[in-house]
């Protein structure tokens, strides 16, 4: 029927000049959308079956394809774009919830994109960190307001306060939790061998631990969500460090849901859950109703772990999230990690993901500050997450107050995704959100960390561009250090929220 | 006088960064010396300055009332004098009060009332002596309209204003005062400024520091600082030197050579090969205090009744020389600074980056080299 007929979102092309009839593309896509007509000797796409994911274009050996946005030219109206229009025809046709993909893509305004950094000229000399030590080691963890020290004899100083476990970060940004069952077992190898090389770390996020990166524990730390798959005392003492995950920023407020499909016999043993049977992650864990609870569970993991692992709580970024942190310091956590609006996730209902939380700048600002005047910074790192691009990103939310980032999109980025946000089917073309052998088998761990070095290498070399052009060298001489922000284009309520100046404004 | 006074900007409000020259001497046996070596000292270094700032720091110039809090004052206006004192009266015995004696000088245009006080704190039990001060200061400064405190230490004072640190010395008679320390600071803001409490040595008590460089991660010492209850009013780099000194040293009791390794910390790659317990120590001091880390140019000197100590930043961005002879430390900006004064030293060396020249009072090891 026409009315249910919804048009295609991609458009594939192909150069019949071009084409040899390899049908690579055809054995290929995991979504059936390209076929062969013996008849015609040609090869067709059926358009409505492509998810955008550029593989086949990418993998033609004479580039003979080209994925393009199908224009859907409905008459241009501001207010009822044509996705607002497919939207209502698919949720006509099926009563059912959207669900969606990756992080935020709405066009909110990007506050990172309104910072802008400063330099040294004259009055300071910029370092080059090509010739002078650079450094951005970074310490997660709780951290003391006073050190005790003590002379011995012999006149060496000796420190005598006990120092709480610390996470040691060459690089100040780490994987994302991202858990066994969203993403491959070859993606999260390629996440922890990259981890391991850099001196970083990667989160299993709430799917349990799968054998093969148990060997990563130094490199690794272990999520505990409501779901609890997988969880158990050698679990909790795995890793490097245990997360409990209250909430994430593209789903705040909202559970989860691994259908029994993707439950298959490696995933059941890891998350500890009969193969086939859905795995719901609970909306709220059933013992944490308030912040009284999240100490106990805190507490808890800290006598399972015997104290020798911080522990960290991650939330989603929301209209108070500034209290609620300073709460969960309050209630032990040696670190927490603040999701903002744009961070991804592997399946989520659109209308949350889309329109629930607060952009991660703003969080990172009203968190930090509001730590500092409660006097309580030093006891709980912050680490952001949420739609990290760029070293200019990590940058501005380090001296926005954070002391390190996690970066999930840009890691899958790295080793193939291409956005079409598509997760939630399990036939990522690329190997990465599925568990299909046949597709995972495309991504080949070695590469993948591979690549994932080289991003972070990357970051690395222009983060200490950055500091040296800055006149610093030492990350912790940036972290918090809005001094080297300023606005443009803000609102002087937006900049004061952010504590930083409009550009032209001297110190 | 090379700038009309009535059109300068003041530096109360907002941070100007200077380039500088300084010096300081000290008698480690405790012999009091008279201003005007300090002064000769400065005057080769005219060069460093531009005119917009010099100042002195001497300690030892009140030996009968050295049981008392000495506070300079720098007072805009009648009225401001009016309500510091009132307040004064209410928590201290004012055992003194006087205008602190000047010269007529022809560079040096006079702005402000200069006035000192010593002074007896009536203070609760509940705090200490000291931070009962400290409070004062932050009050003062921070809540007195047209009212600075220059400098709030037992037999010390801090004597600055705007204005070549020959004239300053002139102006301030210098050369009648002795001390067994002296610190000097030639000033060259990049910017006009009329403000005389923007001139170096900044003070705390008896902790003076004075500067030359820019500290580029002010954003974070200040924020730093906040958390321990520090009030950085005055938007100078230099202020956060001196706050920082007085948490480590004083609230603190650390040690000079720790405080140094706070504030300009060894690079991760020395402390990674240092044997196990320094490197525990000093790896728990940079993870701690990563926000008091200084970053940035640098080259200070601070001093305290018992100690003077120089310190560069971690890779030596600015010049610093120190000197020895018999009693006497010299560190200045130049060695041209120590030689006028003292021909003839018997070592003369460039400290290296991050590594601390410390004096100490009647000590048998009256100055260490390194920690």
């Amino acid at each position: 029927m026409a009315k249910g007929k919804i048009p295609p979102e991609f458009l594939v092309e192909r150069d019949d000049y071009k084409c040899v009839r390899c049908l690579a593309c055809v054995r290929l896509c995991s979504y059936g959308a390209n076929y062969y007509d013996e008849n015609a000797k040609r090869v067709y796409t059926e358009n409505r079956k492509c998810v955008g994911c550029h593989f086949c274009e990418a993998m033609c050996p004479t580039e003979a394809i080209t994925v393009m946005r199908n224009p859907f030219e409905i008459k241009p109206l501001a207010h009822w774009t044509s996705e607002h229009l497919i939207d209502i025809m698919k949720q006509a046709e099926t009563g059912g919830v959207l669900l969606t993909s990756m992080g935020n893509d709405r066009p909110y305004f990007s506050y990172f994109d309104r910072i802008v950094l400063n330099a040294s000229q004259v009055t300071n000399p910029s370092i080059d960190p090509l010739r002078e030590p650079m450094e951005v080691r970074t310490y997660l963890g709780r951290k003391q307001m006073k050190l005790d020290l003590e002379e011995d004899e012999e006149g060496r100083v000796l420190l005598k306060t006990e120092i709480a476990p610390q996470l040691k970060l060459e690089v100040p940004v780490m994987f994302s939790a991202m858990s066994y069952g969203s993403i491959s077992l070859n993606a999260m190898l390629s996440l922890a061998e990259a981890a391991k090389t850099v001196g970083t770390y990667f989160n299993t996020g709430e799917g349990g631990l799968p054998k093969e990166l148990k060997r990563y524990g130094s490199n690794m730390i272990v999520q505990v969500a409501s779901g609890r798959f997988g969880v158990n005392v050698d679990y909790l003492n795995a890793g490097s460090a245990v997360e409990i995950k209250i909430g994430q920023g593209a789903k705040p407020g909202i559970g989860g849901h691994l259908p029994g499909e993707k439950v298959t016999e490696a995933i059941s043993e890891t998350r500890m859950i009969p193969v086939g049977t859905d795995a719901l992650s609970p909306a709220p864990h059933h013992d944490i109703y308030s912040i009284e609870d999240l100490r106990q569970l805190i507490y808890a993991i800290k006598e399972a772990t015997r104290y020798e692992k911080p522990v960290g709580v991650k939330i989603a970024a929301v209209h108070n999230v500034a209290p609620i942190a300073a709460g969960m310091v309050r209630a032990g956590a040696d670190y927490i990690v603040i999701d903002g609006i744009r961070g991804g996730t592997g399946a989520a209902p659109k209308v949350t993901r889309d329109h629930v939380g607060i952009p991660i700048e703003f969080a990172v600002a009203v968190v930090d500050q509001r730590l500092r005047e409660e006097g309580i910074r030093h006891m709980a790192s912050v680490v952001v997450a949420g739609g990290i691009r760029n070293s200019a990103d990590v940058i501005k939310a380090i001296a926005l107050g954070a002391d390190a980032v996690y970066i999930g999109t840009a890691a899958l980025v790295a080793l193939g995704c291409h956005l079409c946000q598509r997760c939630y089917l399990g036939k990522c073309n690329w190997g990465i959100a599925t568990q299909d052998p046949k597709l995972t088998k495309r991504l080949n761990p070695e590469i993948g960390a591979r690549r994932l070095v080289n991003l972070l290498r990357a970051w690395e070399h222009e983060i200490k561009e950055i500091l040296g052009g800055m006149g610093i060298n030492a990350i912790e001489s940036l972290r918090g250090n809005r001094d080297m922000l300023r606005g443009v284009g803000l609102h002087e309520y937006e900049l004061k929220l952010l504590g930083i100046k409009p550009a032209g404004e001297a110190w | 006088m090379p700038y009309s006074l009535s059109s300068l900007i003041p530096d109360k409000h907002f941070r100007v960064p200077s380039a500088c020259g300084v010096s300081g001497i000290m008698n480690t046996s405790g012999e009091r010396f008279s201003g005007e070596v300090v002064v000769t000292s400065m005057s080769v270094m005219r060069e460093r300055g531009n005119g917009l700032g010099a100042g002195f720091a001497a300690y030892g110039i009140y030996p009968e009332l050295k049981d008392y809090y000495c506070f300079h004052m720098l007072y805009d206006s009648a009225y401001a004098k009016k309500n510091t004192e009132e307040y004064l009266a209410n928590h201290y015995e004012i055992v003194e009060s006087e205008p602190i004696p000047t010269r007529k000088n022809p560079r040096i245009k006079e702005v402000h009332i200069l006035w000192r006080y010593f002074l007896k704190p009536k203070f609760p039990e509940t705090v200490t002596e000291e931070d009962f001060v400290v409070s004062t200061v932050m009050f003062i400064n921070e809540k007195i309209e047209g009212a600075f405190v220059m400098s709030s230490g037992k037999n010390m004072g801090v004597f600055k204003g705007v204005g070549f640190p020959e004239d300053i010395g002139d102006f301030y008679r210098i050369d009648e005062y002795k001390g067994y320390i002296w610190t000097a600071h030639n000033r060259f803001p990049t910017n006009t400024v009329g403000w005389w409490g923007g001139a170096h040595p900044f003070s705390i008590l008896d902790w003076t520091v004075v500067h030359n460089g820019e500290i580029s991660s002010y954003g974070v010492n200040k924020r730093f600082l906040e958390s321990y209850g520090y009030k950085c009013t005055l938007m100078t780099d230099t202020e956060v030197i001196a706050y920082l000194v007085d948490l480590f040293m004083r609230r603190f009791k650390y040690s000079p050579a720790i405080t140094a390794k706070i504030l300009a910390a060894p690079f991760w790659k020395d402390i990674d090969s240092m044997p196990e317990e320094e490197r525990l120590l000093y790896s728990a001091l940079r993870m701690n205090y990563g926000g008091a880390l200084l970053n940035g140019p640098f080259a200070i000197i601070v001093a305290n009744r018992n100690m003077m100590m120089g310190l560069n930043d971690r890779i030596k961005l600015r010049p610093l020389v120190a000197a020895v002879k018999g009693d006497f430390l010299y560190i200045a900006s130049e060695e041209a600074a120590i030689r006028i004064v003292c021909p003839d030293p018997e070592i003369v060396w460039a400290p290296k980056a991050g590594e601390p020249v410390v004096g100490v009072l009647r000590s048998e090891e009256s100055v260490s080299l390194k920690v």
